[in-house]
C-alpha cells in the first residue's frame, strides 16, 4: 500500500514540478508557478518519509528544519547583485549531495555483497533493493552511481570556483594551469580507465580516484572560463546539477529523481544554449575557454574617446525623446540600478519614452539584468530582449550604456577579424547620440577594443556608474 | 531695382505673383515694386491694399513693363506676352523651358534674363522658393475639396442615431508633395487612407501621415528616388502591370481616388485605367491631378469634370492651385520673394545674378543673351543616396516557397536522422540491459523530451528565476538522502544527513529567493 501511495505522490510531484517550470513563461503565471514546485517538492518528501523503509525520520525532520532555515535567511539576506553567486553556491551543494550519495550507494553495495543469504533477508529499506539485485543489475548500478558521483564532483568543484570568480574571491580571468585542455584530457581518461577498474573489481579505490579527478576537472574547467562566459559556465553548471540528480535516481530506481533530473538537465543545457547562441559562440569553445583565435590583425581603432561631463548629458537627455537605456554587469558592480530606475521614472514622468535593451548575456547570469531592474522597480513591459530593440536604435535620440562592453562592440560586426566577430550585438551607434558610462579607459573582460568609444557620436561619461548617474539626477528636469 | 508684377493673361488664371505683404519683404532688400491694376483682384487683393504696401499701381501692363528692371509671374509668358518685354529685363515666372525652347530662344535673342521658378533645384537650400512643391500642396489639399465636393457622402465614419455611416475609402496615387498633402488631408478628415507610390522608400512618409502603403510585392529593385532628384523614375512593364493588377484589387473597394503620378518630361503615366473605373462603385470621385500632362486615368478630360457611365465623377481640372488663388498667390509670391533675397545678397536693392549659386544657376534658363538651359548638375546632390539595406533581397514568393520547402526537408532530414541513431542506440540497449533498468530509462527519455518541450517557452526575462527555481528543485536528490539515511551503517548515515542537510537549504533558499525575484517583477 504504502508504495504505490509513494509512486502516486511521486507522479503528482512530478506533474506539479513540470508545471512549476512551464508557468515560467509569463511573468504573471510565474509567480503561481513557484507555488507548484514548492507543493510538489513537499510532497515529493512527504511521501519519502512516510513511504516504504524509511528510518530515523526525527533527524532527517531536524535536518530539513536545520538547512531550510539557513537557506531561508540567505534567501531573505542576498543582495540581487549577488544572485549569480547564491546560485552557483547553491549548484555546488546539490553538486556534493550527489557526491555523498553515491558513495553511499557504494558502501551499500560492499555491505550487502560481504551479507550471507540470511542476513540480506533480513534487510529493509535501500540495501534491500540493492539485495535483490542480479548480477548484471548490480553492473549497472554501479554504473550508475559512478556517473552520478562523477558529475556531481564536477559540479561540486566547479560551483565553488564559479561562486569564488563570481564573488571576486577568485580571480575572474581565465586561467590555466600549464599544460592546459591535456590535464583535463588526462583527467577524463583516468575516470575513464577507473570506471573499468571499478566495473570489474567494484573497488573504493577506484572510486575515490575517480572522484578526485572529477573534482580535479571541474576545478581546472571553471578556472579556464571567465567574465562574461560566465552566465554559460552557470546554466551549464545548473545543467549538471540536474543530471547528476538524474544519475542518483537511477542508481536508486527513483523515477520521481530520473524526471527531475532531466527536467534541470535539459533546462541548463537549453539555457547554455540560449547564451551561447547569443554569443555567437560554439558550447564547445566557451567550455574550452577563452575566445576563439583571431583570424588575423584587429582593425586598427582610429579617433579618441571623448569625455563630457554630467552636465551635457543631462542637457542632452532633457531634448531627447526617446532613450534607450543599455545596462551591463557594470551596473551591478556598482549597484547602480536604483539610480537607473530613479532617472528612468524621472524622464518617463516627462513623457519621454524610455526603454531598455538587454543582451541575453548582460550580466553574469542568463537574465541577470532583468531581475536587476525588477529589483528597481522599472516596469517590466519597457525592458526589451535585444531582437525586439535592435531595429529602433537609428529612430532613438540618446542610447545610454551604463557598464556593458562586448555587448555593444561594433567591431563584431564590422571587423571580420575580430575575436567577437558575428556575436549579435545592440546596435546603440545607430541612436542619434551614445552616452557610455565607464569607469575607466580600460578595454574590460574580453581585452577587445570597443571601436564604438571611438565613434563620433559618442561622449564617454567615466565614473562610477552610480555616483555617475546620481550626480545626473537633480539636472533632470 | 523696380519689381514688377503683371496681371495674368491666361484664361482661369486667378494667381498673382506679388502680394501687399511679400512687396513689404521686398521693400526690405531694398526694392520698390509696381503692379498692374487689377493683378490680385481674383486673389482677393484689391489695388487699394497694394497701395497701402507702398506698392505703385500702374494702369496696364505696358506702364509695368515700362517702369520695372525686374518683371515677376505665374505662368509663363506666351510669345506676345514675351515680345512686350523690354531687353535686357529679368523674368522670374514658371516657364517649363524644355517644353519652350522656341520661346526661350526668342528670350535669349532678346537678351532678357529668364529665372524659371520651375527649375528650382530640389536641395534643402532651396526648398523656400520650391513653388512646385508650395503648389503641389495645394493641389493635393484641392484635390481632396473636390473630391468631396463630388462625392455624396461624408469622409469620416460615423454612427449616429440616424443609422451608421462607413468612412470613406480614398486611394492617393503617387506620394509626391501634392500626394502627401491629399494623404494629410483625407485623413484629417477621417477617410481611411491607403497611398501607393514606386518609390518605396517614401513609405514611411505615407505611414507618418496615417495612411496605408500599399505594398507592392515585386522583386524588381526600384530605382532609389534620390538617383532622380526625389522624383519618381519610368517603371519597367512587368512592375506596371504588377501596379496594375494591385490597382484592379483596389479599385472595387475604393470611394475616391486621387492620382498625381507624374515623371519628370514625360507625358502622365496611365495607371488607372478604364476597366478600373467601371469595377468602381457609382457616385465615386476620381481626382487626377496629372490631367494637364495627359491625366493618369484612361477617362480624364484635362479641365472638365465628366461622369463616367457608371456613375464615377472624374475631375480632370488643371487649375487646383489657382482654385484657391488666396493661398496659392501668398506661397507663391513668398517663393518668388526668396528668389529675390538670394539675387540680392547685399540686400542693397542691386541684383547680382550669381551663375557660381547651384540655386540660382539652376533656375536661370536664360542669361546675358544665350541659353542657359538645361544647368550642369548641381554641386550638391539633392538626396543623400540610401544607403542600400542589406535586407533588401526581397525574395519572390516561389523562391521563398522553395526555401522554405528546403528548409523543412532538411529539417525533416535531421529530425528522422537523429530519430534513426537515437532509436537504434535504444534498441541496442535494449537487447542488453535487464528490464528494471529500461523501466527507468523511458522515464528518463520522456522527461528530457518534456524538459526541452517546456523550457523553450520561459521568457528570457525568467531566466534568473529559473535557475533558482530549478536549482531548488534539482534539491529533490533530498529523495536519494532521505532513502538511505534509515538503511546501513554509520557512515552512510552521516553522509546521507549531511546530504539531507543540503539539501535543505537549497530547496528553502531556491524557493524562497524565486519568490521574492518574481514579486519584483511588475507591470507599469
Amino acid at each position: 500500500m504504502a508504495y504505490g501511495f509513494t509512486t502516486a505522490a511521486y507522479v503528482v510531484a512530478a506533474v506539479l514540478f513540470i508545471l512549476s517550470l512551464g508557468g515560467l513563461s509569463g511573468q504573471e503565471s510565474a509567480k503561481r508557478a513557484v507555488w507548484y514546485g514548492i507543493v510538489g517538492m513537499a510532497l515529493a518528501v512527504a511521501a519519502t518519509i512516510y513511504g516504504p523503509g524509511f528510518g530515523l525520520w526525527w533527524l532527517s525532520l531536524a535536518l530539513i528544519a536545520g538547512g531550510g532555515a539557513i537557506g531561508w535567511i540567505v534567501a531573505q539576506r542576498v543582495q540581487m547583485t549577488e544572485m549569480p553567486q547564491l546560485v552557483a553556491a547553491m549548484h555546488s551543494l546539490v553538486g556534493l549531495a550527489a557526491v555523498f550519495i553515491g558513495f553511499n550507494t557504494h558502501i551499500e553495495m560492499v555491505r550487502v555483497a560481504a551479507m550471507d543469504e540470511a542476513a540480506r533477508a533480513a534487510l529493509t529499506g535501500f540495501a534491500a533493493t540493492i539485495a535483490h539485485k542480479t548480477g548484471v543489475e548490480i553492473t549497472i548500478l554501479r554504473v550508475e552511481t559512478f556517473l552520478g558521483i562523477f558529475i556531481g564532483a564536477v559540479t561540486f568543484t566547479g560551483s565553488v570556483i564559479a561562486y569564488g570568480k563570481l564573488a571576486g574571491k577568485v580571480d575572474g580571468k581565465a586561467k590555466k594551469l600549464p599544460g592546459g585542455h591535456v590535464l583535463n584530457a588526462t583527467a577524463a581518461i583516468i575516470s575513464l580507465v577507473l570506471l573499468v577498474m571499478y566495473l570489474q573489481s567494484g573497488s573504493s579505490l577506484a572510486l575515490i580516484g575517480m572522484t578526485l579527478a572529477a573534482l580535479f576537472i571541474g576545478y581546472h574547467l571553471i578556472m579556464g572560463i571567465g567574465g562574461a562566459d560566465m552566465p554559460v559556465v552557470v546554466s551549464m553548471l545548473n545543467s549538471y546539477s540536474g543530471w547528476a540528480a538524474a544519475a542518483i535516481g537511477f542508481s536508486l530506481s527513483n523515477d520521481l529523481l530520473i524526471v527531475v533530473g532531466a527536467l534541470v538537465g535539459s533546462s541548463g543545457a537549453i539555457l547554455s544554449y540560449i547564451m551561447c547562441k547569443a554569443m555567437n559562440r560554439s558550447f564547445i569553445s566557451v567550455i574550452l575557454g577563452g575566445f576563439g583565435g583571431t583570424t588575423g590583425p584587429a582593425m586598427e581603432v582610429t579617433g579618441e574617446q571623448i569625455a563630457i561631463d554630467a552636465e551635457g548629458v543631462a542637457a542632452a537627455l532633457n531634448d531627447a525623446d526617446s532613450i534607450i537605456i543599455i545596462p551591463g554587469y557594470g551596473m551591478a558592480v556598482a549597484q547602480a540600478q536604483q539610480s537607473v530606475s530613479e532617472l528612468t521614472r524621472k524622464l518617463r514622468a516627462k513623457g519621454k519614452n524610455v526603454r531598455f535593451a538587454i543582451h541575453p548575456v548582460a550580466g553574469r547570469l542568463p537574465g541577470h539584468m532583468n531581475v536587476l531592474l525588477a529589483e528597481a522597480k522599472v516596469p517590466y513591459d519597457i525592458v526589451l530582449e535585444m531582437d525586439e530593440i535592435n531595429e529602433d536604435f537609428p529612430e532613438t535620440d540618446v542610447a545610454i550604456v551604463i557598464g556593458s562592453n562586448d555587448i555593444v562592440n561594433p567591431a563584431a560586426q564590422e571587423d571580420p577579424n575580430s575575436p567577437i566577430a558575428g556575436m549579435p550585438v545592440l546596435e546603440c551607434w545607430k541612436a542619434k547620440q551614445v552616452f557610455v558610462s565607464k569607469r575607466g579607459q580600460g578595454t574590460g573582460y574580453s581585452g577587445i577594443e570597443n571601436p564604438l568609444f571611438y565613434k563620433e557620436n559618442t561622449r564617454m561619461f567615466y565614473g562610477d556608474a552610480k555616483k555617475s548617474l546620481d550626480s545626473l539626477l537633480p539636472m533632470i528636469e | 531695382m523696380k519689381i514688377g508684377a503683371l496681371t495674368e493673361v491666361f484664361p482661369g488664371e486667378n494667381r498673382v505673383a506679388m502680394t501687399p505683404d511679400s512687396a513689404t519683404q521686398l521693400a526690405k532688400l531694398g526694392h520698390s515694386s509696381v503692379i498692374q491694376s487689377g493683378a490680385g483682384a481674383k486673389a482677393g487683393f484689391s489695388d487699394a491694399a497694394y497701395a497701402a504696401a507702398g506698392v505703385e499701381v500702374l494702369a496696364d501692363a505696358a506702364s509695368v513693363v515700362a517702369a520695372a528692371d525686374v518683371i515677376v509671374k505665374v505662368r509663363g509668358p506666351d510669345a506676345a506676352e514675351l515680345a512686350k518685354l523690354q531687353n535686357g529685363q529679368t523674368l522670374i515666372s514658371f516657364f517649363w523651358p524644355a517644353q519652350n525652347a522656341e520661346l526661350l530662344e526668342a528670350a535669349a535673342k532678346k537678351n532678357l534674363t529668364i529665372v524659371a521658378m520651375d527649375m528650382v533645384p530640389r536641395i534643402s537650400r532651396a526648398q523656400k522658393m520650391d513653388a512646385l512643391s508650395s503648389m503641389a500642396n495645394i493641389a493635393g489639399y484641392r484635390a481632396v475639396m473636390e473630391a468631396g465636393n463630388n462625392f455624396g457622402r461624408f469622409f469620416t465614419g460615423q454612427v449616429t442615431a440616424a443609422g451608421k455611416v462607413p468612412p470613406a475609402k480614398v486611394l492617393v496615387v503617387g506620394a509626391g508633395v501634392a500626394g502627401l498633402a491629399a494623404v494629410g488631408t483625407a485623413t484629417s478628415l477621417g477617410a481611411i487612407v491607403h497611398a501607393f507610390d514606386v518609390r518605396p522608400e517614401v513609405a514611411e512618409q505615407i505611414e507618418s501621415m496615417g495612411a496605408n502603403f500599399v505594398f507592392l510585392d515585386f522583386a524588381e529593385q526600384q530605382t532609389d528616388g534620390a538617383a532622380t532628384g526625389g522624383y519618381a523614375a519610368p517603371s519597367s512593364p512587368e512592375f506596371r502591370e504588377a501596379q496594375l493588377k494591385k490597382f484592379r484589387e483596389l479599385a472595387p473597394e475604393m470611394d475616391i481616388v486621387i492620382t498625381t503620378a507624374l515623371i519628370p518630361g514625360r507625358p502622365a503615366p496611365k495607371l488607372w485605367t478604364e476597366d478600373m473605373v467601371k469595377m468602381m462603385k457609382p457616385g465615386s470621385v476620381i481626382v487626377d491631378l496629372a490631367a494637364e500632362r495627359g491625366g493618369n486615368c484612361d477617362l480624364t478630360v484635362p479641365d472638365q469634370k465628366i461622369v463616367s457611365d457608371n456613375g464615377v465623377t472624374i475631375v480632370g481640372y488643371t487649375d487646383f492651385p489657382s482654385r484657391m488663388a488666396a493661398q496659392a498667390s501668398t506661397l507663391y509670391s513668398t517663393n518668388i520673394r526668396h528668389m529675390l533675397t538670394d539675387l540680392t545678397p547685399k540686400k542693397d536693392g542691386v541684383i547680382a545674378h550669381n551663375m557660381e549659386d547651384d540655386v540660382i544657376r539652376g533656375a536661370t534658363a536664360a542669361h546675358m543673351g544665350a541659353v542657359t538651359y538645361p544647368p550642369p548638375p548641381p554641386k550638391i546632390a539633392a538626396i543623400a543616396a540610401a544607403k542600400p539595406k542589406p535586407k533588401a533581397v526581397e525574395l519572390t514568393p516561389v523562391e521563398r516557397r522553395a526555401q522554405e520547402v528546403a528548409a523543412f526537408k532538411a529539417q525533416t532530414r535531421n529530425q528522422v536522422g537523429l530519430l534513426a541513431i537515437g532509436g537504434g542506440l535504444m534498441l541496442l540497449a535494449g537487447l542488453y540491459a535487464p528490464a528494471s533498468f529500461m523501466s527507468h530509462f523511458i522515464v528518463f527519455v520522456l522527461a528530457v523530451f518534456v524538459g526541452f518541450q517546456v523550457i523553450w517557452n520561459v521568457s528570457h526575462s525568467l531566466h534568473t528565476p529559473l535557475m533558482a527555481v530549478t536549482n531548488a528543485i534539482s534539491s529533490i536528490i533530498i529523495l536519494g538522502a532521505l532513502m538511505q539515511i534509515g538503511s546501513g551503517s554509520f557512515l552512510v548515515i552521516i553522509l546521507a544527513a549531511l546530504s539531507v542537510f543540503m539539501a535543505g537549504i537549497n530547496i528553502f533558499g531556491g524557493f524562497m529567493v524565486t519568490r521574492r525575484m518574481l514579486a519584483m517583477f511588475q507591470k507599469s
